[in-house]
């Protein structure tokens, strides 16, 4: 009886011992939860293959993507967060970055950086810096993009002009969007679309600005800026060299291009995947011209933390691996889905090498130009209540100056600034 | 079986429980909180709502846009109302007489009420395309030079009626058809007996007695006109077009892009009101045009 009783508890010992010992050497596998947008469409594949070698390099990190397409993300991320149930980590746009940070559903970042000793340099500075927000570092750059000049070499050959060059001006511009108006009824100059998310960028080329230095007070009615609406406002309604938007009839700008119809087109590099598709006629690309000074557009994701994240470690590690690996930034070039924000030049040279179009370093030469948009809470309010306006100067309902003094009243009304 | 009367009582609450939950869950309580967050303001993703009072209102009300938005609904309306019961009074007509095929075309004019306002507003654009357009293309055969339509601000509007007045009058056409064929057939019988013109049937037998279904027609696209969204959001909304702003619209900018919940469940408040007054007030007249006998 004492026996049975010995074994029976060494035994017992033995399968707890045995319970412990698996327990230390299997961790616990974590599951984050990851929300994103900028796989939607066609790229939700790369994405996984980014997963799959991040989970096989850590193996007690699973990792849930949801992916959840742009038109409907921000509305189902706000119902998230006001219903309690945020993912671990997800992506943010720019624009909407500086709302949630500000609002504070953010977790910082700054000590899981130091604590990880984490060197940060090999991610683009500018990208980087993009996604701070009162001082502190709320999240990391998932790719870039910026603005370029893309042109159809075929028209410029036709309109026996030379290309654009990276030194061009406002003037070179429109001179030579003159000479391919002129080719026909139906082909047109240049496009650059005439909204806010255009002027806040194209003001700085003419030395103005939309707000005060410190972002206290808005100055969309100075006289630079209304010099600048004038500028881009005359290429529609004086020269004609862009299609008004009845002579555009809904059709997009990339449509426009892809015919062959379209001498100039101002738009991102997110758009040379589709242009190597769909045009059949040679284009490059060249620094976008400035006026006074040259300014560019520079548009980056970003992935953020949940503040109220269990698992704060291993989502870090999981957009850290997004934002910054090799792994990662190879499979996207590879891919052509936009850039990502990484500094190591292997990686450079290779988005580099691929053609068309031929001139891609323009792509790096433009960062040194870069301007960020506006970070205000109000953002998407700012930039719609900019827009109406805007367009009421394109179509000609009102003057530059009274387009720009109206919107500097409404702005005034509706916005508070800090 | 004899039930007791307490026990009967249970029984009909646990078979209407089903209902009432979903009542409860999914209508009252999003109303009443609703009302709630119309007195507040919340930003949704930074934290709870904070009681403002009337605030949301008096500052709705103080606004350029909400009058500008009232214009912008009231155009609206008294384009589509008359241009709807017309319509859908004369398709209910054409309708209604018995020839070959009937059933295909009564098919043919329900088509577009299937049709999501999606797909059917994004065929609009390209319709009322200024330069593209199979409308301006018309108009310039007979010589016309046809507007700007969504680009202009004094045609998109009507743009827009035009793509509503596609989409609905199947709908209203077979309310109406099926008014119509309410009409007892005796006093037409009667009235040619008498030497009646086909005007005056229609002036003083087909009127009359379709008026309950005229004004259940004008009654339910009153409230749909001051409702007014997918064809807006579809044809117009990316361009910020001030001219084509209307209720429903500035409440999906104000709640899911700028972030102002409580402004945005104010203004739709505010909408329910005005709804509300405009229906009691159109029951009111009534009794001055809808004959009610048969």
């Amino acid at each position: 009886m004492k026996k049975r009783f010995v074994v029976l508890l060494s035994l017992a010992l033995l399968v707890l011992v045995n319970l412990f010992v698996v327990a230390e050497t299997a961790p616990k596998t974590v599951t984050i939860n990851f929300a994103n947008f900028s796989s939607g469409g066609d790229n939700t594949k790369y994405l996984e293959e980014m997963r799959k070698i991040f989970e096989k390099t850590h193996p007690s990190i699973k990792v849930k993507i949801e992916t959840i397409g742009y038109g409907d993300y921000f509305t189902v991320m706000q119902t998230r967060i006001a219903g309690g149930n945020v993912p671990d980590a997800f992506e943010l746009n720019y624009e909407n970055f500086a709302t949630y940070a500000k609002k504070g559903t953010l977790l910082p970042l700054d000590e899981l950086i130091t604590k990880g000793k984490f060197d940060t340099v090999v991610i683009n500075e500018n990208a980087l810096h993009a996604f701070k927000a009162n001082n502190l570092q709320y999240g990391l750059p998932f790719s870039f993009s910026n603005v370029i000049l893309i042109y159809n070499k075929e028209l410029f050959d036709k309109a026996g002009i030379a290309y654009p060059t990276s030194g061009w001006t406002w003037d070179d511009q429109l001179e030579a969007a003159k000479n391919i108006r002129a080719l026909g009824n139906n082909v047109f100059g240049m496009f650059q679309p005439i909204q806010f998310h255009e002027f806040y960028k194209v003001v700085k080329q003419n030395n103005g600005s939309l707000f005060n230095e410190d972002m206290t007070k808005f100055t969309v009615n100075s006289p630079e800026n209304v010099e600048t609406l004038q500028f881009i406002v005359d290429r529609v309604r004086k020269y004609n060299v862009m299609p008004t938007e009845a002579q555009l009839a809904g059709m997009g700008d990339w449509e426009l291009f892809k015919a062959g119809r379209l001498g100039m087109i101002i738009t991102g590099s997110w758009a040379f995947p589709d242009f190597i598709r769909d045009c059949d006629f040679e284009w490059d690309i060249a620094i976008e011209p400035g006026k006074v000074r040259k300014a560019t557009h520079f548009f980056a994701n970003g992935l953020v933390l949940s503040k109220n994240t269990k698992n704060t470690e291993a989502a870090f590690e999981w957009i850290k691996f997004l934002s910054s690996s090799r792994e990662a930034a190879n499979i996207r070039v590879d891919a052509g889905w936009e850039l990502p924000a990484v500094t190591y030049p292997e990686v450079i040279e290779r988005y580099k090498r691929q053609t068309p179009p031929t001139n891609r370093e323009v792509v790096f030469a433009s960062l040194e130009y870069l301007v960020t948009p506006p970070v205000i809470e109000q953002f998407a309010e700012m930039a719609d209540i900019m827009g109406k306006y805007l367009a009421q100067a394109r179509d000609g309902v009102m003057t530059s100056e009274q387009a720009l003094k109206e919107a500097q009243k409404e702005l005034e009304q509706k916005i508070k600034l800090k | 079986m004899f039930y007791k009367k307490s026990q009967k009582i249970t029984t009909i609450i646990l078979f209407l429980l089903p209902s009432l939950l979903g009542l409860l869950l999914f209508s009252l309580i999003p109303i009443g909180s609703s009302l709630y967050l119309s007195l507040s303001e919340w930003d949704v993703i930074g934290g709870q709502p904070q009681f403002i009072k009337l605030e949301n209102y008096s500052n709705i009300l103080k606004s350029e846009e909400f009058w500008r938005v009232l214009k912008n609904t009231s155009y609206f309306i008294t384009l589509y109302i008359p241009l709807i019961l017309i319509v859908s009074v004369t398709v209910g007509m054409l309708l209604n007489f018995k020839y070959k095929g009937i059933a295909i075309y009564r098919t043919l004019f329900f088509i577009p009420v299937l049709t999501s306002w999606v797909a059917g507003a994004l065929i609009w654009r390209w319709v009322l395309s200024p330069e593209y357009g199979v409308v301006n293309a018309l108009l310039g055969y007979i010589g016309i030079k046809g507007p700007g339509w969504l680009y202009d601000k004094t045609w998109a509007m009507p743009g827009i009626v035009l793509a509503s007045i596609w989409k609905d009058t199947g709908f209203f056409g077979l309310i109406m058809l099926a008014g119509l064929q309410g009409i007892d057939s005796t006093y037409y019988e009667a009235a040619e007996i008498d030497g009646a013109s086909n005007w005056e049937k229609f002036r003083k037998i087909t009127l009359p007695l379709l008026s309950p279904t005229i004004f259940f027609v004008t009654v339910i696209s009153i409230i749909n006109s001051f409702q007014l969204f997918p064809q807006v959001m579809v044809m117009v909304l990316e361009r910020n077009f001030a001219p084509t702003h209307v209720f429903v619209e500035r409440i999906y900018l104000y709640a899911f892009k700028y972030y102002k919940m409580g402004y945005a469940t104010a203004f739709s408040w505010l909408l329910f009101l005005m709804i509300f007054i405009v229906t009691m007030l159109q029951l009111k007249l009534q009794k001055r045009w809808v004959n009610y006998d048969t």
